[in-house]
């Protein structure tokens, strides 16, 4: 993608790293690998690369297949008795048993499911033998664990074919052995080699042992199936790990019990920034269940350890309950003195002029804009900050063991992060132990959505029991995570467009007001020079003018994409009713014949697929069909994350201004499906995810500080304003890539262009509790 | 600190805790079962919602030493012994869980729904589980779930005739130390 937006560094304020940066710039990288052809490919590589590792530069696709070493130990090989190791993601027991391993964390966007899904399919497997584990923390051995801006399956659909496909070529030379068959006469399906010429098979179980001796073949040989021949991918497949949440059994971050181990909770000034002066520490001290309770003094990194106050005890209530009664002198001297309302009452003080800096610019706007002929209207956008709500708290858990006899000290860690490898610098930086110190484990994420990518928690957790000397379970509570997020964004656009004679929409611009964090640049709140519309119109121009805030804000779902739709595809609407035309007419005019903007590129726009989603949306939403008073249907479409997502909502709206979602119609094209019920349940969520947070989702900052602090001021929608969600997906031949995103921007210009087509009132605010809907 | 004794998924379990401190953590942090989740700590989510005598309450702001003697039931004690409750069975062949988190108590609403209304419709499954905010936006799968499980049970999986809350309090064991 030339994406020649943000122009800002990869270095954030801090001076290290940007984990958001280089999620984004992985995903740039991916767009930019020489292999652009859309059709799937194999990776060529060499042998070398294979067996050491290959790099994670370049948004690579391969992984080594690392054979289990001399010393190996029985605890290498799990509990599976007799099991070998064919590589570093595959173990088979002489039981007939697979293991795969799961490296990426999982938070619900289904990834521990449909990676060994591809593994399965490529080897042969049959997905009952399949039993999935979430693998440790090791690079060396599974290259880069993480998870975000929907690239998972993007970059790691080759790199699991690669691994299922060179297992399955040694059970394959395995069986020709045991047989005395050439290979070639040999396939493999349901965990089992058999022979084209006759019915003589072995088990994957009964070669295990023999497999394991063969050669790591050279993956410039392996041969990936062919489509028409799956029977794992593009089925549905129950989540790996639903027994276990449906018994209730310990499996997230959260839920981690260690012997010995105390509870801790944390409290951070609610202005950001503030430090702690004094605390009324010895009265806490003596409170039941309290072990001990101490000031941190920070190292002013709000992604790393703000100054506050610990408190560690017997139970999460007894912390808890002691963090209630603290009493805490701050100085605020240096913390956030940010405020919502100045921030709107600036933004529409600047709105209508241009902003301080140019984006992009083509054609002439301004005469455009001024042609008599011509029809101009303008609109003022607003979008607030709001939280991630991710419903299992802030949490990690650590011990810290200072070494004795001069042997060094060592660290253990349960993460649920995005970013388990992120701890390793951070530890290095603050705690000054070596990755070979450091054990991580990488626990299941109750939701995330953008929120985990940043290791505070884990700063402040693995702080706490270096002080004390005892493993510790850090859990927030909501308050602290409402008030102590990294939020998305809020921002403003202010849009001006022009239709001509015809009513063709041939001028846009944007003036996109949005924010840095001390001075530093914030994920989401950017413009893109190639975002939709500008690439399809002569005239084009967007600059930006950005406000410095000091309230920690990060990626949230779809970051940037999530608001811009908004404003973009309400705005183009808006064109539309102006030119008396109808929106699908218009839209796909706009979108024009099929080409790549980028050309090759194919996480750029294809005018092409988006032309298939927006008509395969409109054609099952029935558009265009007559609607009762008080209904109306409302479209959008939005390219984010490499996928083409098209949207029809139908909503009714009574005289109170009482929505009712009735349905959206969602069609959706990211290449092949993995796993049918992950992907549909991905586009469910973000359906759900987006109305609930347009509905009435918002934070709001005074004098530095957030005024909301639970469920009570910040909703979530409930079951009964649950519309039906009708899910179509074209599965073009291009390269898979990531559905936790892209599905959650169109759904509010889809909201608010059925709002109009129902009453005629025209919404450009979030949340629409603030222009007096309910649902 | 107080002594009391709890009645947890058909098992007497003695505790020794703050009187005040809610079930949510006597069972998360004293006993260890983990399988219900702590959400908001004012009863507005539903994530750690357990049966107090066959009725879904929301056990973190709900006292512990008030419910002694009376059967608790939690995410652990749903299934009888390796059969799984035919809402967890649904959940798993509707794949209802996305992060998961919050289904522990969104079954458990739904087990005393489903005890009360073996035949429920779409509008008292929304009723009933109203309460359960589900993040990750899989309501659709829990209704779909729901109406699976009502047609795969025709008795009640358990016997929840067991007495009510007043009763109860007057029958508390805890001591107050």
């Amino acid at each position: 993608m030339n994406d020649n937006n943000n122009d800002d560094a990869m270095m954030d304020d801090e001076g290290s790293i940007d984990v958001v940066r280089a999620v984004e710039l992985e995903i740039n990288a991916l767009a930019n690998t020489p292999n652009r052809q859309p059709a799937l490919s194999i990776k060529k590589l060499d042998r070398r690369s294979f067996l050491k590792l290959s790099g994670i530069a370049s948004g690579s696709l391969v992984l080594a297949a690392i054979m289990p070493g001399p010393g190996a130990t029985a605890e290498d090989f799990g509990n599976l008795v007799g099991s070998v190791e064919l590589n570093a993601f595959i173990k088979v027991s002489s039981e007939g048993k697979i293991v795969i391993y799961s490296s990426n964390p999982e938070m619900g966007q289904g990834i521990k499911t449909a990676l060994p899904m591809i593994i399965a399919e490529e080897m042969g497997a049959r997905w009952a033998d399949v039993e999935v584990l979430q693998s440790d923390v090791d690079e060396s051995r599974y290259g880069r664990h993480g998870a975000g801006g929907s690239t998972t399956i993007a970059r790691t659909f080759d790199q699991m074919r690669t691994m299922g496909a060179s297992a399955r070529e040694m059970f394959i030379g395995a069986a020709s052995l045991a047989m005395e068959l050439p290979r070639e006469e040999l396939y493999a399906q349901d965990s089992t080699i058999s022979h084209v010429f006759s019915n003589k098979s072995l088990s994957f179980g009964e070669l295990a042992a023999l497999a394991v001796k063969q050669s790591l073949p050279d993956p410039k040989t392996l041969i990936f199936k062919d489509k028409a021949d799956y029977t794992i991918i593009g089925t549905s497949v129950t989540g790996v790990d639903n027994l276990e949440i449906v018994s209730g059994l310990a499996l997230f971050g959260i839920d981690v019990r260690v012997p010995e181990m105390q509870y801790a909770a944390y409290q951070k000034c609610p202005a950001f920034g503030g430090k702690v002066v004094s605390a009324n520490l010895e009265a806490i001290k003596k409170l039941p269940g309290i072990t001990a309770a101490f000031i941190l003094d920070g190292n002013e990194n709000v992604r790393e350890l703000s100054s506050g106050v610990a408190l560690v005890g017997t139970s999460t209530w007894a912390v808890f309950n002691a963090k209630k009664k603290l009493d805490i002198q701050w100085d605020e001297s240096t913390a956030s003195k940010d405020s919502w309302t100045q921030m709107v009452s600036r933004a529409k003080q600047i709105h209508a002029q241009p902003g301080t800096e140019l984006i992009t610019e083509s054609g002439d706007v301004n005469a455009s804009f001024s042609n008599p002929a011509h029809q101009t209207i303008e609109a003022f956008y607003e979008y607030p900050f709001v939280a991630h709500l991710c419903m299992e708290p802030m949490n990690c858990s650590a011990h810290y063991k200072a070494g004795s006899n001069g042997e060094k000290d060592t660290l253990e860690l349960w993460i649920p992060t995005q970013a388990p490898t992120r701890a390793y610098p951070v530890v290095k930086s603050m705690f000054d132990l070596d990755k070979e110190q450091v054990k991580i484990h990488q626990m299941r994420l109750g939701g995330s959505f953008g929120r985990r990518v940043y290791a505070e928690y884990i700063c402040e957790v693995i702080a706490i029991s270096k002080q004390v000397g005892v493993p510790v379970k850090l859990t927030w509570s909501r308050e602290d995570d409402i008030q102590h997020d990294f939020y998305r964004v809020g921002g403003f656009q202010s849009v001006k467009g022009s239709v001509d004679r015809n009513g063709k929409i041939v001028a846009f611009e944007d003036h996109f007001m949005g924010m840095t964090y001390k001075g530093g640049r914030i994920s989401g709140s950017g413009f893109r020079a190639t975002e939709f519309p500008i690439l399809n119109l002569k005239n084009a121009r967007a600059s930006k003018t950005m406000f410095d805030i000091q309230t920690p804000c990060g990626p949230w779902r779809a970051p940037g994409a999530n608001t811009t739709a908004f404003v973009i595809q309400s705005f183009i609407h808006e064109l539309a009713v102006k030119a008396g035309r109808d929106h699908l007419e218009v839209l796909l005019e706009l979108m024009g014949k099929p080409q790549w903007f980028d050309q090759g590129n194919i996480r750029s726009l294809n005018t092409g697929r988006a032309t298939d989603v927006i008509k395969l949306a409109a054609h099952k939403a029935n558009w265009g069909r007559p609607m009762p008073k008080g209904h109306g249907l409302g479209l959008a479409f939005h390219f984010s994350h490499a996928a083409h997502v098209a949207e029809v909502v139908e909503v009714s709206v009574d005289a109170n201004k009482k929505l009712k979602v009735h349905n959206v119609t969602v069609a959706v094209d990211v290449g092949p499906i993995i796993n049918m019920s992950g992907a549909t349940a991905q586009v469910e969520g973000a359906v759900i995810d987006g109305l609930s947070t347009m509905m009435g989702q918002k934070i709001t900052m005074e004098n530095g500080r957030v005024e909301q602090s639970n469920f009570h001021d910040y909703q979530v929608l409930r079951i009964p304003n649950a519309p039906a969600v009708d899910i179509h997906f074209i599965q073009s031949d291009y390269s898979p890539t990531g559905l936790g995103e892209p599905a959650l921007p169109p759904l509010a210009p889809a909201v608010g262009n059925a709002i109009f087509a129902a009453i005629g009132e025209r919404v450009r605010k979030m949340p629409l509790t603030d222009e007096g809907f309910t649902i | 600190m107080a002594k009391y004794q709890l009645n947890i998924n058909g098992e007497d379990i003695d505790v020794d805790v703050d009187p005040q401190m809610p079930l949510l953590w006597v069972l998360r942090d004293e006993i260890g079962l983990v399988g219900t989740k702590f959400g908001c700590g004012i009863a507005q989510c539903g994530a750690c919602t357990v049966h107090v005598s066959g009725q879904p309450i929301r056990s973190c702001i709900t006292p512990a030493s008030m419910l002694a003697g009376q059967p608790i039931r939690t995410i652990e004690g749903l299934a009888n012994g390796t059969e799984l409750h035919p809402l967890q069975q649904a959940w798993i062949d509707v794949d209802v869980p996305q992060c998961g988190y919050c289904q522990a108590g969104q079954i458990m609403s739904a087990a005393a729904l489903l005890e009360q209304n073996p035949s429920p419709t779409n509008d008292d499954i929304d009723a009933a589980m109203v309460g359960n905010y589900c993040r990750c936006g899989a309501y659709n799968r829990i209704r779909k779930a729901i109406h699976l499980a009502s047609e795969n049970t025709t008795t009640p999986f358990y016997d929840a005739s067991t007495p009510n809350i007043e009763q109860i309090d007057g029958d508390m064991k805890g001591e107050q130390a």
